[in-house]
């Protein structure tokens, strides 16, 4: 019997929460350490999967499928692109830094450390397993399982009003879930009609049914997503659950969970509903627009650092969605990549500012002031994180926003055109806080303030170095993200426009 | 004149005569045994005669002849199916009704009277709770077996009987409980008339009260259609009072809350297999030709269930008050099932039945241990922070909303999706998106219980929860492990029921 390394990775995590709740009560380091060791571990797995992977093959890798609920046709189905790979390891690398990055996080909850880190280990497995399936019934399962740890992450050991941020996120999060489930009732109904039951995701993408229906079917799936992702109007209940939430269940849930709903664009909507993508396009890409050119100017007018940072993230998801109904090959890579820097780019500015705000005990950006001189380690980190969220040329995430851009103006050059305005108003978003906060005299309290210890440094010395490394060399993950943007596309019968040349 | 002497296929209805006994018994050792030995007596004959009856109906899911009892009775698959449910049902509930604390010492008592205090402090304790419980079940294993209009009102009859004095026992606020039996008795008695009514008119249809007499009227279309339609209309009214569909539903909060908890529990898992058994029956067999004249009826009764359940349960503030509500919410989506009418509903609605019972069984059984010192607290403020002061009562307690509420990987995700792709499937598409919808307004009170008992700071209020008694832990576990286990791999119980669903007319 051979060992399937998607299956393989993603139970680790869940055999170590399953070990982890074995350990006597009182024995917090202990889980603590097992707990990062479990995540190492996990990351190793799926590293040397990575490393097995055929980059120039388009096909599904990794594919394994058994049969789960054969009366349904349901099955374990899965298999990775180049997309689902990078999103799995963007997830795994970024597990054990929050882990590490948030040591001491657990500490206030209502329940007890071990409590955090099963949820987070059973997240972990989940997240894995969203990002890889094939099968859509396993895909909704895990894709509404996984709202029941981030649920009780938020609500048992954030902050703040946390129980009312963690309600809001579950009944948004069901609520897009449910019209999916509705839209996925109609697709198994028909597969029935025409040659059996399944949920086999390359069989449903052949069916047949009138536009009408694949215009409902879609809204289904990408209501879901929008919410999840989430687009302009669906954000409202990001900002609360990122101002609850500890700093690192905000970089699961921004950095990974969110990366669901794009993905779930990519893989479920251009999928199944090729002519109800190209349809909704033109609605989609202002909705984009519009949340890239939103959440700055909120982001802007934020004085809750945590807020803030959610803000920019909608106006960055705002850009990935672009890339991604654009539908150029440039857009597609560009989105992708997009969704690996947004996350690690995301999570260096929630991992200092949650240092920041732990240290300050506030998270109020006038409250901090002159942080460059009293904890300038700390400080020149948050600088370059949030360079890296303005998208700053040599920095990783330029190299996507830029590809997302070029992209999108061979097709819709007024859409490219205003969402370059959201790159001015990064600016202001960003430089603002940091000027604030970093600049300037120093605020009376802030005067003791200790700077990174170790720990905090290792945490945080990863991130940023991808964040730089693959500003200047980006290849090794365009190179794994290319084909497989190429392939959708090509599914979806679209090639790129060909640049016209005046006066030929 | 001759007398054939009628043959009954004694083994084909051995499970009801094994159960009947069992209770006839039980009567004998209430008149007979001495009290000290009365509760472990009732308790092994109760057990055993459910076991047993159980066991009989494994060995004749094979079935040799399917009708009994001169053509009254149909064993058939679906008939095995519901007949296995409600003992299994029954069986985990008998641990839960074993747990003595929950009924009156003298039902005959008048509350607060020094008779009561009396019977109370002399340790005395309801044994008659057993028989009785054993005559409900027969009725409700003959309920969905029943292939004639006599034999449906006498099945009904005799799983209702009991149940109305049941709901009586209560041992705490016991005035609320006697009002809960009245109003259950004479609005059940009520129905059962509306039920009577329109078995008359479908005698009147079709001048036979035997299911295969009418289906051959219905399916010959010579008969007048008003008649057939006013008698599918009050035979249906009969049937969605037991199951508690809107507008037919003003009992069940009551009743629910006003009930000795076990009772609930047990009431509402095993009388919806029973009605929805004889209701799936009745509507997939007899009436399936005359769908036309029931289907959009049955549409319109599903909605506004569903919709209304699921809407007034948001605004309760009693434990068991919201559970009655979130039933008449689940009674809407099992509506959906019989609207289905084709075999994957048929499939879908027994896996739906069943896991929801289970489920609610536990559910219930959770609820008797939450107490004060003047018995249990179902006001939910009350229940406030109860995750840190329980966090694995609390915990089993959430997963079963979960199971409700049909977030996946419980089994109730699995019926619901098994039942609402049946239904879709059979073009009820209207009655599937308004069962999605409510489906996440009913999700938001399920979580409201979640976020009470686990991100509320408790008040000091002397709610505590007590150790579950053996009996007890033994029914909330059975129902846990069930409701986990088919939530994960549906497929074996699936696949058992797929070559038994199928009705024999």
């Amino acid at each position: 019997m051979t060992i399937n390394w998607i299956s393989l990775t993603a139970l680790l995590p869940l055999v170590g929460a399953a070990l982890l709740a074995t350990l006597p009560k009182g024995a917090e380091l202990r889980a603590k350490q097992f707990a990062f060791g479990t995540t190492l571990v996990t990351a190793a797995s799926a590293i040397a999967m990575a490393v097995q992977f055929q980059r120039d093959n388009t096909d599904l890798q990794f594919v394994e499928v058994r049969s789960w609920i054969p009366s349904f046709g349901i099955n374990y189905a899965v298999g990775i692109d180049g997309i689902a790979l990078v999103l799995i390891l963007m997830s795994v690398i970024l597990a054990p830094i929050v882990i590490l990055a948030g040591w001491n996080e657990a500490q206030g909850g209502r329940w007890s450390v071990k409590t955090f880190y099963i949820l987070i280990l059973v997240l972990e497995t989940m997240m894995i397993g969203v990002f890889s399936a094939t099968d859509v019934f396993l895909f909704y399962v895990i894709f509404e399982a996984m709202l029941v740890p981030v649920y009780f992450l938020i609500g048992g050991y954030g902050t703040g009003e946390r129980s009312a941020a963690a309600v809001k996120f579950l009944l948004y999060s069901l609520f897009g879930g449910l019209l999916m489930l509705a839209s996925i009732i109609a697709l198994y109904v028909m597969s029935g009609a025409q040659g059996g039951h399944t949920f086999d995701l390359a069989k449903l993408a052949n069916l047949q049914m009138s536009s009408t229906t694949q215009n409902f079917l879609f809204l289904g799936f990408f209501i879901a997503f929008a919410i999840k992702a989430p687009l302009w109007p669906f954000h409202t209940w990001l900002p609360d659950a990122a101002q609850s939430a500890t700093p690192g269940t905000s970089v699961l849930l921004l950095g990974v969970l969110d990366k669901v709903g794009t993905f779930g664009m990519i893989r479920y909507c251009l999928t199944l509903f090729p002519e109800a993508s190209k349809t909704f396009t033109p609605v989609i890409i202002v909705l984009a627009v519009i949340s890239i050119i939103y959440g700055a100017i909120l982001a802007i007018g934020q004085k809750d650092l945590k807020r803030l940072i959610a803000f920019t993230s909608i106006s960055h998801f705002g850009f990935i969605t672009m890339g991604i109904f654009a539908m150029t090959s440039q857009s597609q890579s560009g989105a992708t990549l997009y969704m690996f820097n947004h996350g690690f780019s995301t999570a260096a500015l929630f991992i200092v500012g949650g240092w920041m705000i732990a240290r300050r005990g506030s998270s109020t950006i006038s409250d901090f002031g002159g942080l460059q001189r009293v904890t300038p380690v700390m400080a020149w980190c948050f600088f370059l994180a949030g360079m890296s969220s303005l998208a700053l040329p040599g920095l990783s995430s330029f190299v996507s926003e830029f590809l997302v851009l070029v992209g999108t103006y061979t097709r819709y050059p007024a859409a490219a055109i205003i969402a370059t305005v959201g790159i001015i108003l990064a600016a202001l978003y960003i430089l603002i806080p940091v000027q604030r906060a970093l600049h300037g005299p120093t605020t009376p309290g802030n005067e003791n303030l200790t700077d990174l210890n170790l720990r905090e440094k290792v945490a945080i010395a990863p991130v940023l170095a991808a964040i730089i490394a693959l500003g200047f060399y980006p290849s090794p993950l365009l190179n794994v993200i290319n084909p497989a943007a190429v392939h959708v596309n090509s599914q979806l019968g679209f090639t790129d426009p060909v640049p016209t040349v005046e006066g030929k | 004149m001759i007398f054939n002497s009628p043959t009954l296929s004694y083994s084909l209805l051995a499970p009801i005569l094994i159960i009947l006994a069992g209770a006839l018994i039980g009567v004998l050792i209430e008149a007979f045994v001495s009290k000290a030995i009365r509760p472990i007596a009732q308790l092994s004959v109760a057990l055993g005669s459910l076991v047993l009856a159980l066991i009989q109906v494994i060995r004749i899911r094979d079935l040799s002849s399917t009708t009994a009892a001169m053509g009254s009775v149909i064993i058939d698959g679906p008939g095995i199916l519901f007949q296995g449910a409600i003992l299994i049902i029954a069986i985990i509930s008998i641990f839960l009704i074993a747990d003595q604390d929950n009924f009156t010492s003298s039902a005959a008592a008048l509350p607060g009277s020094e008779e009561e205090r009396q019977a109370t402090q002399s340790g005395t304790v309801l044994t008659e709770i057993y028989p009785l419980t054993l005559f409900a079940v027969a009725g409700m294993l003959l309920f969905p077996v029943a292939s004639d209009l006599i034999t449906l009102f006498v099945a009904l009859e005799v799983l209702s009987l009991p149940l109305y004095l049941m709901a009586g026992l209560s041992r705490h606020r016991r005035l609320a409980s006697q009002e809960a039996a009245l109003k259950y008795f004479l609005l059940g008695a009520f129905s059962s008339a509306f039920f009577l009514f329109g078995a008359a008119y479908l005698y009147g249809y079709s001048g036979t009260v035997s299911f295969a007499g009418i289906h051959a009227a219905v399916v010959g279309g010579t008969g007048n259609d008003v008649i057939l339609l006013l008698g599918i209309a009050f035979v249906a009214i009969g049937l969605l009072f037991k199951v508690g569909a809107v507008p037919f539903h003003a009992w069940s909060p009551d009743v629910y809350q006003g009930a000795p908890t076990p009772i609930t529990g047990f009431m509402a898992a095993a009388t919806k297999i029973a009605a929805f058994g004889a209701m799936l029956r009745l509507f997939y067999t007899v009436l399936a030709e005359a769908q036309w004249q029931w289907r959009p009826f049955f549409m319109v009764i599903a909605i506004i269930t569903m919709i209304f359940g699921s809407l007034v349960a948001i605004s309760q503030r009693d434990v068991k008050r919201m559970l009655a509500y979130s039933s008449i919410a689940h009674a809407g989506f099992l509506l959906t099932g019989v609207i289905a009418l084709n075999k994957a509903g048929l499939e879908a609605s027994i896996y739906y039945l069943f896991t929801y019972g289970v489920a609610t069984v536990g559910a219930f059984g959770i609820v008797t241990l939450v107490r004060d010192s003047s018995g249990e607290v179902s006001d939910l403020n009350r229940w406030a922070g109860l995750g840190k002061r329980s966090p694995w009562v609390a915990s089993a307690f959430a997963f079963f909303l979960l199971a409700f509420a049909g977030i996946p990987l419980t089994s109730g995700f699995i019926g619901k999706f098994a039942i609402f792709s049946a239904a879709c499937e059979s073009g009820a598409t209207a009655v599937v998106i308004v069962g999605v919808l409510s489906s996440a307004i009913a999700a938001f009170f399920y979580i409201r219980v979640i976020v009470l008992m686990f991100f509320t700071d408790a008040t000091e209020d002397g709610t505590s929860v007590v150790i579950p008694s053996i009996l007890t832990r033994l029914t909330i576990f059975i129902s846990l492990v069930v409701t986990v286990a088919l939530g994960v791999f549906p497929a074996p119980l699936l696949d058992f029921i797929k070559p038994l669903a199928i009705f024999i007319r």
